[in-house]
């Protein structure tokens, strides 16, 4: 039996690691739930992202490299994002067109890389989550785990299996929250009338939560409707499907009890 | 000719989102484009195949473009016809002038065409005495107004019904003030009485063209309203503008490509109006003009071959990836500041006028993906985009606190230790700050000093307490193996 448990590789993200631990270990949960004998290499970083969106490729290649590294023995790496998922399993073996060594390492790592929810749905085959929460959630679909990875379905039908919850579809589910990485600094203005447009749609549902599998629209999200008195709790899918939504105050929100906890 | 006012990019982005008039516009057109295009898409189940036959058409066309340029060049004579080899702007808008001097014009009736925009052709022949006159309804309106279009296939994207009305009224002194404009169809009776003896004053009639056809030496144009077959059937002279890469080599391959334009651009299976033209008028033809004249124009483009920008010449101007652009629908065309908005126009935009001016381009996208997945030969916007920035950023043209920032974090992100260590006390001062007895929400920042981009606009979440990830995990496994 210990054999054949998958054995693998979580990759934290930096947004997660800083902003959002508990994402982390929701994601180990479920992975062990699902039988997998879950690792968290120490040497983890960033997938470079920021570095190939800003057009410094050197760095990104550098970066890209260390996770190839760092990453490539394990049977599988998850990635509670699809954002960085999409990085290491859409955008790295482009990174090395002229590197054939690293070039057919990156496809390696690119072929046995996953999105969390779509590794649990499509890989594992889970069908199932001892979940509960009781709640109308509504669902932002993230651009790259859509476009880049065909995220759609899967988290959809994982929360259907969550007792208690109730899913209801915004309008323009699948329109960018206007994140986007540094653009959101950058171009704010643009940015934040993009998130307005989001957090109509979200509001429009009537839902008390809002769900996504990527941090940075996640922050940009809670980040609007706190600024507007939204009354709505943001939470990453995975805290959810992993019932840690008792553990946890939603994203912006004030812990419960004082301060913090272990 | 156009300015170029892309550098200031994010100030036209601030007073467009601002104007309320222009917000009203953007809403109501746009939602109506992503409607009757994803009908069509829907209405056709092998859209899909399509649009890798048509990238596989101009991608094939791309990579023999010399020979298929000779081949319709030769048959464009064949036929009667002229090519005038324009490599610059200026060589097209003075091969253009000559041909209205030859013709003796006084007035010259003109098709919608972004290359006459590219090449600012309008303001040229009238500071040589010559009257151009817009028939698009569009492009007529935004004459009126001496505006440029802020939409490659729609031009007064940008205007409301009021916006015709107000026009119409100022300049058409003559106008019945009881006349009513409630309907699209009552602003397009008015534009085609006053255009009925331009079409038949005019000497020349100038028309862009949507394809070329190498195979016979014809030009196609689409249009809804059908002033494109009387701009260039009236007058004795035809011009066609069109650059390079309007190429396909046969028939066969421009209406499999027209196909793709029509679903694409506006929803339809196929335009109203779809005009070959091969040629001057023969012997027996009911129709056609006496001399047929091609200003072919490269402008930038051949030396976009062979670059990675190759893929972006595929672009056969449907207007997908605008309609579909959330930060085109938040800020309209006229704030990216030259003649192509929306993804195409990020990308191509710096290829035709330098990214030295046009920089914020590229970079003003999200990378959200959603112009690639509607573009009908399929062109991968944000990869040219982020190539953009790529050479933005080797030739140190990237905002030097970007840079200084991007390589603090890089240096950090290579040495792990190093990156624990200071990502520990960052989040560590970040939770204390988030817990000050002034804060109302100790789970979110209104402020923070160096955060204004994020927080002028919304909270900035507080991390969540107890430190990093990492160092939880760490802490963890370390209490479990004790």
């Amino acid at each position: 039996m210990h054999q054949t448990r998958p054995r693998v590789a979580l990759f934290v993200t930096c947004l997660v690691d800083l902003y959002r631990p508990s994402v982390g270990f929701a994601a180990i949960r479920l992975l062990e739930a699902a039988g997998c004998l879950v690792e968290v290499p120490a040497a983890q970083t960033c997938c470079g992202q920021p570095a190939y969106n800003s057009g410094d490729r050197a760095t990104a290649r550098d970066l890209a490299r260390r996770v190839i590294d760092t990453f490539l023995h394990y049977d599988y790496v998850v990635v509670p994002s699809g954002s960085c998922g999409g990085q290491i399993a859409h955008h790295y073996p482009g990174l090395f067109e002229d590197d054939p060594e690293y070039r057919a390492r990156a496809e390696t790592l690119a072929g046995k890389t996953h999105e969390l929810v779509s590794f649990l749905a499509d890989v594992i085959g889970t069908a199932e989550v001892t979940a509960r929460y009781e709640g109308m959630v509504t669902y932002h679909d993230s651009c790259s785990g859509l476009r880049e990875l065909g995220i759609k379905a899967q988290p959809r039908r994982l929360l259907a299996a969550v007792d208690g919850l109730v899913l209801k579809e915004m309008e323009d589910a699948e329109v960018c929250c206007g994140f986007g990485g540094t653009f959101c600094v950058k171009y704010p203005d643009i940015s934040v009338r993009m998130v307005s447009d989001k957090v109509q749609n979200i509001q429009a549902t009537g839902a008390d939560t809002l769900l996504a599998g990527d941090l940075g629209c996640l922050l940009n999200m809670a980040g609007r409707l706190h600024r507007e008195g939204a009354p709505v709790k943001v939470r990453h899918v995975a805290e959810v499907l992993a019932g840690m939504t008792e553990e946890v105050a939603p994203i912006g929100e004030a812990p419960a009890g004082n301060g913090a906890k272990a | 000719m156009v300015q170029v006012t892309s550098p200031a990019f994010k100030q036209n982005a601030h007073r467009a989102l601002q104007d309320a008039g222009l917000q009203k516009a953007l809403g109501k057109a746009k939602g109506a484009f992503l409607q009757r295009r994803a009908a069509a898409v829907a209405a056709l189940p092998e859209f899909e195949r399509l649009r890798d036959i048509g990238r596989d058409i101009k991608n094939h066309t791309l990579a023999n473009l010399d020979h298929y340029l000779e081949v319709y060049a030769a048959n464009v004579e064949k036929a009667g016809g002229k090519v005038h080899w324009c490599s610059t702007a200026e060589d097209a808008r003075r091969a253009v002038l000559q041909i209205c001097r030859n013709a003796g014009a006084k007035t010259v009736t003109k098709g919608k065409s972004m290359i006459s925009e590219e090449i600012g052709v309008n303001d040229y022949l009238e500071a040589q005495g010559i009257t151009p006159v817009e028939t698009d309804l569009g492009e007529y309106i935004i004459q009126l107004r001496k505006e440029h279009p802020s939409h490659i296939i729609a031009p007064a994207f940008h205007l409301n019904r009021e916006d015709w009305e107000a026009d119409f009224r100022r300049a058409h002194t003559d106008l019945d003030p009881n006349r009513i404009f409630h309907e699209r169809r009552d602003i397009l009776t008015e534009a085609r009485s006053r255009l009925r003896q331009k079409f038949l004053a005019a000497d020349v009639g100038i028309t862009g063209a949507n394809f070329l056809i190498a195979e016979t030496g014809s030009s196609v144009i689409v249009t809804n309203e059908g002033n494109g077959d009387l701009t260039q059937t009236l007058p004795r002279v035809h011009i066609v503008l069109a650059s390079i890469e309007k190429m396909v080599p046969t028939l066969e391959d421009a209406t499999n490509m027209l196909r793709l334009l029509a679903r694409s651009a506006t929803g339809q299976d196929f335009s109203v109006y779809t005009t070959f033209s091969t040629g001057i008028r023969r012997e027996g033809d009911l129709d056609g003009p006496e001399e047929y004249h091609v200003i072919l124009l490269d402008n930038g483009r051949s030396n976009m071959i062979g670059t990675e920008f190759q893929e972006m010449l595929r672009c056969i101007r449907c207007a997908a990836c605008m309609n579909h652009c959330p930060v085109y629908g938040a800020v309209g065309g006229h704030a990216y500041g030259w003649v192509y908005p929306g993804p195409m126009g990020s990308v191509l935009t710096p290829s035709l006028v330098g990214v030295e001016k046009t920089g914020h381009l590229p970079n003003a996208s999200t990378f959200c993906g959603k112009c690639e997945s509607v573009c009908p030969v399929k062109i991968p916007l944000p990869k040219l985009m982020r190539h953009w920035r790529e050479r933005e950023f080797e030739r140190h043209l990237t905002p030097a606190t970007i840079r200084t920032n991007l390589g603090l974090w890089a240096w950090f992100a290579k040495r792990p230790s190093a990156y624990r260590l200071a990502t520990r006390l960052g989040i560590g001062a970040l939770s204390l700050l988030a817990r000050a007895p002034w804060k109302k929400n100790r789970g979110a920042f209104r402020r923070l000093p160096l955060a204004g981009g994020w927080t002028q606009g919304r909270d900035l979440p507080a991390p969540e307490p107890g430190g990093t990830f990492m160092a939880r995990y760490a802490k963890a496994r370390r209490q479990r193996r004790t």
